[in-house]
């Protein structure tokens, strides 16, 4: 019954899953730095960069994420020439991918850190003024630990969401899991079969994310 | 303006927030500059590329047909999806066990699946088994997949949205001999609608954004096809992707604003029982999904049901 899966060496089903899951580890990182500083942005006392942030996150907010990741591939790639320090197109379009996932989901991750932000009692922050802490400090040391700690529960949903958004990089050509289910349902008599493998695959890598990071956001939530 | 992080600025902070603004505002003029340049370098700027879009023929052939291919699949998906959710929504309530679990299955189940890979397994089962002509079928393989996700993060929305509602509306039902399922229908299902309109219209700009996967990988004639032919006529790439992205942005801005406006609406209304489903709590059922929720930030009340998504 699963005599096809021999066939495909370019990638392998396993090598397919292991692109999705090297997608989302990367995106997952530049996401998270690129979301804190946009986050840190929407929070300054500047009204400069408050407004920047506010504009980046609403402006990609509603941007389909296809349309970003195929804007790398045939605008920056094609017009512009950036190659992302590589001339092997295959790396060439993982770097362009992950540049597509950091631009859209660090919206997201702005958006839950600044929702995290807000369950810090303003009287900590008042103390930490008191005791004569810069903005900076005042974000570095008291709020931002907090405010993570409690936002795990979103950050899980936005890296599930990241999870499942890295099929779109299909769409250029990265030989990730949705790429090689395209191309094996195509040529398989096996719709049913293919389906289910790819869906089980799928359901592996969230399901135990989900189940991880819940654990771990009822066990580090501040309690208060 | 003062914050929880920062007092009103004194004289000292003042000058330096002045200093600051002038770096960022440089560092952004930099970079405008920058992508100005690269355009410029590229000949990005030249006329004959943006001319297009001054002329109707481009709308008529290409932009405005793909953007009603793109509404089309949207309201089809949202009108066969939200009975299909609230369908799941209530069986997830039901007392019966035997109910409950399959319900949350399917549920669970769709909602951990990527939406392309639906739309590709639609795409090729219609293909084997049924006899959609080819036509129509990436327009139902696009709705399949949207419907299957959607319903299931609506079916969410809609046990979120009956949670929602105070204890004694059931009750009082209960006293006055109405039977479970004149009490769902006719007591709480219309109180829940209305607590979850806002969530409802923002989870459309879901479904307006997941019709791009369509265009692109089973030819589905939606906006950004439509962009890929017309680009292809009038060789003109980076234009029409910025007209291509400010028609989703305008579009996608329209129906948060709907939304918001629909949820203070629904606030101060003294008919409804208060309780309201916003776009900030579509975030935690779906939340790489969901569009802005435009100047609505703050605290935005949030209700009180139960909420375990993981």
């Amino acid at each position: 019954m699963f005599d096809f899966l021999s066939d495909y060496d370019n990638p392998t089903l396993l090598g397919a899953f292991w692109m999705t899951v090297k997608l989302t580890f990367f995106s997952g990182i530049g996401s998270l730095i690129w979301g804190t500083l946009l986050a840190a942005m929407r929070v300054s006392p500047v009204p400069l960069m408050r407004g920047f942030g506010t504009a980046y996150v609403n402006i990609i907010r509603n941007i389909p994420l296809t349309v970003i990741i195929i804007f790398t591939s045939l605008g920056l790639a094609n017009i512009f020439r950036v190659t992302m320090g590589s001339d092997d197109f295959k790396v060439q379009d993982f770097r362009l991918a992950i540049l597509g996932f950091v631009t859209y989901t660090a919206a997201f991750v702005c958006e839950a850190l600044r929702s995290g932000i807000n369950t810090v009692p303003l009287g900590q922050a008042e103390a930490a003024r008191a005791i004569g802490l810069t903005f900076s400090q005042t974000l570095r040391l008291i709020v931002l630990p907090q405010a993570f700690r409690s936002v795990i529960g979103p950050l899980a949903n936005v890296l599930i969401a990241l999870t499942k958004n890295t099929t779109v990089a299909a769409a250029i050509g990265v030989a990730e899991a949705a790429y090689l289910m395209k191309g094996m349902i195509e040529n398989e008599a096996e719709v049913l079969l293919i389906g289910a493998i790819f869906a089980f695959g799928f359901v592996v890598l969230t399901l135990p994310t989900g189940l991880i990071l819940g654990w771990l956001s009822k066990r580090l939530a501040v309690k208060r | 303006m003062t914050s929880v992080l920062y007092d009103a600025p004194g004289p000292r902070a003042k000058r330096r927030n002045v200093i600051i603004s002038v770096v960022f505002f440089a560092l952004l003029a930099l970079a405008a500059w920058f992508i100005w340049y690269k355009m410029d370098e590229k000949n990005q700027w030249a006329w004959a590329l943006w001319k297009p879009f001054t002329q109707s023929e481009a709308w008529t052939t290409y932009l405005l047909p793909g953007l009603g291919n793109t509404l089309k699949a949207a309201a089809l998906a949202m009108v066969i999806g939200l009975p299909l959710g609230a369908f799941f929504g209530i069986a997830r309530l039901s007392d019966h066990v035997w109910v409950r679990l399959p319900a949350a299955w399917v549920v669970e189940f769709f909602r951990a699946i990527p939406v392309l890979l639906l739309m590709l397994f639609a795409n090729e089962f219609y293909n084997s088994y049924t006899g959609v002509s080819s036509e129509q079928r990436p327009l139902y393989a696009v709705v399949t997949g949207l419907v299957l996700y959607n319903a299931s993060v609506l079916a969410e929305v809609v046990k979120a949205g009956i949670l929602s509602l105070p204890k004694g509306q059931s009750e009082a039902a209960m006293a006055i001999g109405l039977r479970k399922n004149q009490t769902m229908r006719s007591i709480l299902l219309p109180q829940a609608v209305t607590a979850m309109l806002p969530a409802i219209v923002s989870q459309l700009v879901v479904i307006v954004k997941d019709t791009a996967l369509g265009g692109v990988m089973i030819g589905f004639t939606e906006l950004l096809n439509a962009r890929q032919t017309m680009s292809a006529f009038y060789a003109t790439v980076i234009p029409s992707f910025i007209v291509v992205g400010l028609i989703y942005i305008v579009l996608n801005f329209i129906l948060t604003s709907f939304a918001s406006w629909l949820e203070k609406r629904l606030r101060r209304s003294k008919k409804s029982t208060g309780a309201v489903l916003s776009a900030e709590d579509m975030e935690e059922l779906n939340p790489a999904a969901v569009g802005g929720s435009f100047g609505t930030g703050g605290e935005g009340g949030g209700l009180p049901g139960s909420r375990t998504y993981t």
